[in-house]
């Protein structure tokens, strides 16, 4: 996968603030219903796992199915007490995993 | 009178042709969506309220239909949504996403965007740490179809 994920976490917070994010990952999500112009059906390729963690406690995970809309998107909510890394895997029903890493620092 | 006149076994195979396209064409039925539901549920009664969905009344587009929900939650350590499930109920497939939440989420607000394959009911699940079901629906209606051919 070229293109980077895109995420949107705030670069700082107050202890004890319910922070938003939002993810974003290019991905076709091919449902494995579609025909090509051969009439031959499309394998699945989804991304079937969005984990997120912080400082390496998992805060939220999504199990995906093809209908979710292709470039999966994401937003949901964390309350950050101290400074440290949020990551982010997606994972594909092939195997690859995508990562990202984003920081934060709480005051 | 026999009891399968000609008449009869006519309706009966055009009837039996309907079916095998619906199969083809591949739409979950309400009651597909229905098990799923109690897949999730354990076959526990699940109560209402609780949870607020925001879909669009009407999809133009429904490859990419946004959805969010909020479920109303303390979200402590003690009580809180573990798990939300989206399941709908006129799509290839009735499942859409399922989503697994801790207490640091603070919030029990998510959002995606998800694909709808016609005008169909989104059932969303939320599920607490203390084993409570709640349970809402809302129906979108869907000009162009989101699951391709």
């Amino acid at each position: 996968m070229a293109e980077k994920p895109r995420l949107r976490v705030p670069e700082t917070a107050k202890k004890g603030e319910i922070i938003q994010i939002k993810t974003l990952v290019a991905h076709p999500m091919e449902t494995g219903l579609r025909k090509d112009d051969n009439g031959k059906p499309i394998p699945r390729k989804i991304i079937n796992a969005f984990v997120c963690t912080f400082g390496g406690h998992e805060v939220f995970r999504a199990d995906l199915e093809p209908a979710i809309a292709a470039n999966p998107y994401f937003e949901f909510t964390v309350q950050v007490q101290e400074s440290g890394t949020f990551a982010f895997a997606w994972t594909d029903d092939d195997g690859t995993v995508t990562t990202a890493e984003q920081g934060i620092t709480v005051s | 009178m026999s009891p399968i006149t000609r008449r009869g076994a006519l309706a009966l195979g055009a009837g039996l042709t309907l079916t095998i396209i619906a199969v083809d064409e591949g739409a979950a039925t309400p009651a597909e969506a229905d098990a799923e539901i109690a897949k999730f549920t354990g076959g526990k009664a699940a109560e209402s309220g609780k949870i607020a969905i925001d879909l669009p009344d009407i999809a133009e587009n429904g490859n990419t239909v946004p959805l969010s929900i909020k479920v109303d939650s303390a979200m402590t350590a003690n009580d809180y949504v573990s798990e939300i499930r989206v399941v709908a109920d006129g799509n290839p497939f009735p499942g859409i996403v399922k989503f697994h939440l801790t207490p640091m989420a603070g919030r029990a607000e998510v959002a995606t965007r998800i694909r709808l394959n016609s005008t169909e009911n989104v059932i969303v699940l939320a599920k607490t740490s203390t084993g409570k079901f709640y349970m809402d629906r809302k129906v979108v209606k869907v000009t162009v179809g989101g699951c391709g051919g």
